[in-house]
């Protein structure tokens, strides 16, 4: 009979798993490092076209975004192009006062390095764009980034 | 034998870590924002005297029509020419009188340098699609830094964006500025 018991306690050896959280971790603070927070959901599309005389942002604190380009859900709000500040849609006389609120929003040291980024979707007409720059250039928010993604340029091959 | 202190059961330690990595993958994203970087002209003053008009050899004029089609320099042009056209103009290699006129300027680093006195006025209509505006400002952004590289490499033997010395790069900037203006919008082909 006791030689029965011997066998069956054996079974499978435990697996140590002390240090599973310290894996954890590491991917968790790679992740952390890595990324920035996602500080709007999107209503419009924006497909970037691609360039290659392209600059990095920096400092995405003195960075404020514009969004431009056809509403995703196109059954509710159509596929014209709208303009999205923050979390919502938005006219082109709203921009002033975007503008203003981000400018409140930094110290006054480093408003003169604030840059709006423009992120329009690559189907979209001039139309609107012009307006938003017209709009910028009235509140002097005159440093601007047509945001692309990095690739060849669409037309040249 | 002296107390041992009680292990504390970490046991779902993982969990948590498991938890908060979730989140993280769900709230960020990894894209770097990268762009075309340009500065607006300033709104125009109202009471501000006209400005001296611009000679008409030294303006490169680039419409982009509501069919995404060029006109350079009062020709049909293509995108992929474009940079070429736009280098020969801001070089004016053969000192053509109908091309930029160059002014001798004396630059740090550099020393005496032929500055070119071109502008290249870019122009499109409301029905312009964007991503052939961008395409365009590509372009000729590409004509400027293809020059700069030139006068880089020569003087300080490595291309424009491998200058780490700001002085040094100020002094290509002011060689070779970047003379791309954006006329004020027109209306010429409708929506």
């Amino acid at each position: 009979m006791g030689r029965f018991k011997k066998e069956t306690a054996k079974g499978t050896p435990k697996i140590n798993t002390a240090s599973l959280p310290d894996i954890i971790f590491m991917l968790l603070f790679f992740f952390m490092v890595t990324t920035v927070m996602r500080e709007t959901t999107l209503y419009v599309r924006t497909q970037l076209p691609s360039a290659t005389e392209i600059q990095q942002l920096e400092r995405r604190s003195l960075v404020s975004f514009i969004y431009i380009g056809p509403p995703l859900q196109s059954q509710v709000f159509g596929t014209e192009p709208r303009i999205q500040l923050y979390d919502s849609f938005a006219s082109v006389d709203d921009i002033a006062s975007f503008i203003e609120s981000e400018r409140q929003a930094t110290a006054e040291a480093e408003r003169p390095l604030m840059t709006t980024s423009l992120k329009v979707d690559s189907e979209t007409r001039m139309g609107i764009v012009t307006d938003v720059k017209q709009e910028l250039r009235m509140v002097n928010a005159l440093r601007v980034n047509y945001s692309t993604l990095r690739g060849e340029v669409a037309g040249i091959r | 034998m002296a107390r041992m202190s009680p292990e504390i059961n970490a046991g779902s330690m993982a969990d948590i870590a498991f938890l908060l990595l979730i989140f993280f993958l769900v709230t960020t994203t990894m894209d770097v924002d990268t762009g075309i970087n340009r500065m607006l002209p300033p709104p125009i003053d109202p009471n501000a005297p006209e400005p001296p008009p611009v000679r008409e050899r030294n303006v490169f004029v680039v419409l982009v029509d509501a069919q995404d089609r060029l006109l350079v320099e009062g020709e049909p042009g293509r995108i992929d020419r474009l940079r070429e056209q736009a280098k020969h103009f801001l070089l004016n290699p053969d000192n053509d009188p109908s091309l930029p006129v160059k002014e001798t300027v004396d630059i740090d680093h550099i020393g005496p340098f032929e500055v070119s006195r071109g502008v290249i006025s870019l122009q499109n209509d409301r029905g312009t699609s964007y991503e052939m505006y961008i395409a365009v400002q590509n372009e000729l952004a590409a004509a400027v830094r293809e020059i700069r590289d030139d006068v880089s490499r020569e003087f300080f033997g490595v291309r424009f964006t491998e200058l780490r010395d700001e002085e040094l790069v100020n002094s290509v900037r002011r060689a070779v500025p970047m003379a791309i203006s954006e006329a004020e919008p027109k209306d010429i082909g409708g929506r």
